[in-house]
């Protein structure tokens, strides 16, 4: 059996436009190391038409790796989440990052692991991606090396990501241990052949969740993201809080719909524990924050218990005890509809973070008083991003909270969505406090800001984004569709 | 030319607001004039829309008019592929055409007054149009999830507009900055739309069509919503909307926004963002959930009778006009509720030609304290005194205002107040009686402390600090006079407007068994 290796020509390339620019940055000189984020942009812009041009459906590796629409959605998804992160970073990486090129190189490989991860179909795949993103992570995190807190955020990120990754580990290994598998459809077979779950499997599954929980910074596992987000550079924050959150979910997804759905009744009320747990303690906790990185850090976790709560609705428990996936499909839209939008809103957000910390090089809450008049765009595309986070219309916010709640609502959760919307309205007060610095308060400084017009151009398009994501979401919905049923097929 | 007024004159009402709202964002903000006229402009068509579609609106045919429908958004599920599911649908029945009357007269008023702000016109009008948009877009929709992304998007720029442009105020023994109350507005009001998002979501999925149209799921209603289910969904809903509409005990949002807010956003807020609140009871509560309404009215006029009083005692007791308005807004509210839990013929269309009486009326009675403010910075009647020597025009139309309050024959006030009462006193037997003297108790409340504000304020001698005072302008009268045009017209002759009314009232009551 021959391999068709034409399905992976997006990955090859990837990994060659990261050696490219980590080879180029040693021959280059220094001051014209600034352009190697075109190049990376360049290289991205091109492998995105390649992947639009030549996508076919396949599986490689007898089933290693999976590619389908939904493997394609998450492949575009990452290369344009990747051109917006590399061009927003440029002009912070020129202020504040001494090694350019390994920077880039390396932001390019984690874009690569997302990549592999939505494809991946089989345990220790999926492990490997995990780990090359979690590795690029690891670095990028403390790449500004001269900072305390960076420094320190980089130590704890490796510490807890190791530990995550070992329990990951470990729980395949107790998982491989029971059924002598790690491919998710055989998983699947196998857990409806047997009638009653080992003790070795489900302590296997537990710390398999627990792990992924970590990537996920699902609650109680998520006191690493705080620091973590507050001493990152920031681009990378931006990239922790979308790229990395985006990536897992998407392994999640595949991983819970191919293999797990049979045993839904089992794990389902887990789950919804870790999701109330995180949509509460993720927005409580935001509320007494004064850093804005810490503020967007507690708000993604909050995010990431409205994605929990999705797939704790993948399937419904019928009053027999019986699992009834009638409505997969619908949950599944809702997952990546909300996962899609939420990434939107929070490049949307941490792009203008971004563009006020070029200028100013100070990220807590107050220093963004005033900005309506330093900057009326940056503070426009800031409060669109707040109110979208918060769920408010026009926003792609308002609409993927809409569709993913009626989604759980119809698998029968309806007290879960009244939580989690009232949870929403507990986030809505520190949007709101943004909202309020940036509009009411006067500030100390009234310089204006100069925004660069890279970023000008991202953040125009990120705020189209978001509004067509809010009021006319039916194209992408019908994408999101193809993904949902190639997952559930 | 007419076939495409009717089809997209609804979505017009939605969307050129929107286009202000981007043509706005064009316009450098130190043209200070081509702001102000542009708003001018686009509210002048806005408003010229929703006069034609009133006076084009046929009470004479029955059921909705106006239809426009765009399919937006699939939801498969157990019910089928849900094709469209979501669909932006449009429509009017007599009561929303008379509160596209209102919105349209408001709209217009409210941009003419808030010419005189002078900080950042841009942004306001901005948020203005939005705001706006979305109070359209409640009154025309005919799908749930619209309108309840319409609702929110009515709430979203109340919070700048308060917190950025009111004016914080204190008294003797409190402090309200404008940024609390626009933080507790919009969180109660929010927190309201837990509860109808929610119960939207019941509808939905206990409907079973996967659909979120109102008149399809009506179809259904005997088939697929228990009465146990409408039970227990019309209380979030009742609830849910009813903070908007000033719902003992949740109303505390509404007097304390008021105060803070500017007098332009006073006026759209209490003409007829409140309005949604009763609107959204009779649009879904009522109409969807007939025999849940039918449970739980007994509560709702109970509570609008509690409100009547407690919101008339509250008034007598404040010497902010603002405060005195915003409490006796929340008063006149009851009416409104009280009308509605009626579920009686005369009960309901006198709660209908409320709204809009109260609409306009509070609109005047903004519009003309914010006269005052921006002239003696003060809303303290306790300081102003003998303003009728100084600011004779704005007497008059206070004057006129406050009559309209009190329920004065050939005002407004009196033929919507007349109805209700009417209705509560054949409703609910012996209860009916009861509570509807408690209503007419509130109205005598009314009379009480609207003029005894006028006298302390307009009349007597004119202390030496306010010598120097000027009448209201052109601008100022133009505005007014609108309003007034049309509490005279509704006072004066409020037939045609009754049966415009009747035409919504009769299919929504016919739903509702053992209803009158």
């Amino acid at each position: 059996m021959t391999n068709n290796f034409s399905l992976l020509i997006p990955e090859f390339l990837v990994t060659g436009l990261a050696f490219l620019i980590l080879s180029l940055d040693l021959f280059v000189s220094e001051k014209r190391k600034d352009y190697l984020v075109w190049v990376g942009v360049i290289g991205l812009l091109i492998i995105l038409g390649i992947t639009l041009l030549t996508f076919t459906n396949g599986i490689l590796y007898q089933g290693l790796l999976v590619f389908d629409d939904y493997t394609n959605l998450f492949r575009i998804f990452f290369l344009i989440a990747g051109i917006i992160v590399l061009i927003s970073s440029n002009e912070f990486v020129k202020s504040n990052i001494k090694y350019k090129g390994e920077f880039y190189g390396i932001l390019i490989f984690t874009i690569l692991a997302g990549m592999l991860l939505s494809s991946s179909s089989e345990l220790l795949t999926a492990y490997i991606s995990l780990e090359l993103l979690s590795f690029g992570l690891y670095v990028l995190v403390a790449f500004d090396r001269y900072n305390m807190k960076s420094n320190e955020s980089g130590v704890k990120y490796v510490l807890l990501g190791a530990f995550s990754s070992a329990l990951i580990l470990y729980g395949i290994s107790n998982i491989y241990g029971v059924l002598g598998t790690t491919r998710f459809d055989e998983i699947s077979l196998m857990l409806t052949s047997i009638d009653d779950l080992n003790p070795f499997l489900i302590l296997g599954f537990i710390f398999l969740f627990a792990g992924l929980g970590f990537k996920l910074s699902a609650v109680p596992f998520h006191m690493w993201a705080p620091d973590v987000y507050e001493g990152s550079p920031l681009p990378i924050t931006a990239w922790l809080s979308v790229g990395s959150k985006v990536a897992t979910v998407s392994l999640v997804l595949r991983l819970f719909c191919e293999s797990l759905l049979q045993i839904g009744n089992e794990w389902q009320l887990i789950i919804i524990v870790l999701s109330v747990a995180t949509m509460l303690i993720g927005n409580l906790g935001a509320l007494v924050q004064k850093n804005i990185k810490r503020l967007l850090a507690f708000s993604s976790i909050g995010h990431m218990g409205y994605i929990l709560m999705g797939i704790s609705a993948l399937i419904s428990v019928n009053e027999d005890g019986s699992v009834s996936t009638e409505m997969t499909v619908l949950v599944i839209n809702g997952i990546i509809f909300y996962v899609i939008a939420y990434a939107i809103t929070n490049f949307a957000a941490f792009v203008s973070v971004i563009a006020v910390f070029n200028h100013s090089g100070q990220d807590s809450i107050s220093d963004f008083a005033g900005l309506s008049k330093r900057s009326p765009f940056l503070s426009l595309v800031l409060v669109c991003s707040m109110f979208s986070l918060a769920g408010l219309p026009v926003f792609a916010g308002f609409t993927s909270k809409f569709y993913l709640f009626n989604a759980v609502g119809a698998q029968d959760l309806l007290w879960l969505v009244a939580l989690g919307i009232v949870t929403s309205l507990i986030s809505l007060y520190y949007y709101l406090m943004i909202a309020r610095q940036m509009y009411i308060e006067k500030g100390a400084d009234s310089a204006p800001i100069k925004v660069s017009s890279s970023i000008r151009i991202i953040l125009m398009v990120l705020l189209v984004a978001m509004i067509i994501g809010g009021g006319f979401p039916s194209p992408l919905m019908d994408l999101i569709q193809l993904a949902s049923e190639a997952l559930i097929s | 030319m007419i076939e495409l007024f009717n089809e997209s004159s609804l979505l017009a009402l939605i969307i050129f607001p929107l286009i202000g709202v981007v043509l706005l964002m064009l316009i450098p903000s130190q043209y200070q004039d081509v702001i102000k006229y542009s708003s001018l402009t686009i509210s002048s068509v806005v408003s010229l829309i929703s006069l034609l579609v009133y006076f084009s609106f046929d009470h004479s045919i029955q059921g909705y008019q106006f239809l426009y429908t765009y399919s937006w958004l699939d939801i498969p599920g157990a019910w089928g592929d849900g094709a469209g599911a979501i669909s932006l649908d449009l429509g009017i029945d007599g009561i929303a055409a008379l509160m596209v009357l209102l919105t349209g007269i408001v709209m217009f008023t409210g941009t003419i007054v808030s010419w005189s702000i002078k900080e950042d016109l841009k942004d306001f009008f901005i948020l203005y149009f939005l705001l706006l948009s979305g109070v359209f877009g409640v009154f025309v929709s005919l799908d749930m999830f619209f309108f309840f992304f319409f609702y929110e998007l009515s709430v979203l720029p109340m919070y700048l507009l308060i917190g950025k442009w009111g004016s914080s105020s204190k008294f003797p023994t409190f402090a309200r900055t404008k940024e609390y109350s626009a933080m507790k507005l919009t969180l109660v009001l929010v927190a309201g739309s837990v509860l109808i998002w929610v119960a939207i979501i019941a509808i939905f999925i206990q409907s079973n069509l996967g659909t979120f149209n109102i008149l399809e799921i009506e179809e259904v209603i005997s088939e697929n919503l228990s009465t146990n289910f409408q039970k227990i969904a019309v209380p979030l809903l009742m609830i849910g909307v009813g903070i908007l509409a000033g719902l003992w005990p949740f109303h505390t949002w509404s007097p304390d926004g008021h105060v803070s807010a500017p007098s332009g956003v006073s006026m759209v807020h209490a003409g007829v963002l409140m309005k949604l609140g009763a609107f959204g009871i009779i649009r879904i509560g009522m109409f969807l959930l007939p025999e849940g309404a039918q449970f739980w009215m007994p509560l709702l006029i109970v509570l609008g009778a509690v409100i009547v009083i407690y919101g008339a005692i509250s008034a007598m007791g404040q010497t902010d006009f603002k405060y005195v308005i915003g409490y006796s807004s929340v008063s006149h509210m009851g009416y409104v509720l009280m009308g509605i839990a009626t579920l009686h013929y005369l009960g309901l269309t006198g709660a209908v030609l409320q709204m809009f009486s109260h609409g306009v009326m509070t609109a005047l009675f903004f519009a003309v304290v914010g006269m005052i403010y921006e002239r003696t910075h003060t809303r303290d009647s306790l300081v102003l005194q003998g303003l009728a020597k100084k600011m004779t025009v704005t007497t008059i139309l206070f004057g006129i205002a406050g009559l309209t309050s009190l329920g004065l024959p050939g005002l407004s006030g009196f033929v919507a107040e007349l109805l209700i009462f009417m209705g509560i006193f054949q409703s609910y037997g012996f209860g009916g009686i009861i509570l509807g003297s408690f209503a007419v108790v509130g109205a005598a409340i009314t009379a009480i402390y609207i003029l005894r504000l006028i006298a302390k304020a307009f009349f007597g001698p004119v202390s030496s600090e306010w010598e120097d005072l000027t009448d209201s302008n052109l601008r100022e009268r133009f505005a007014a006079s609108i309003l007034v045009f049309t509490i005279l017209l509704i006072g004066l002759w409020p037939y045609p407007f009754v049966e415009v009314i009747k035409h919504g009232v009769g299919p929504i009551l016919s739903g509702i068994v053992g209803a009158i």
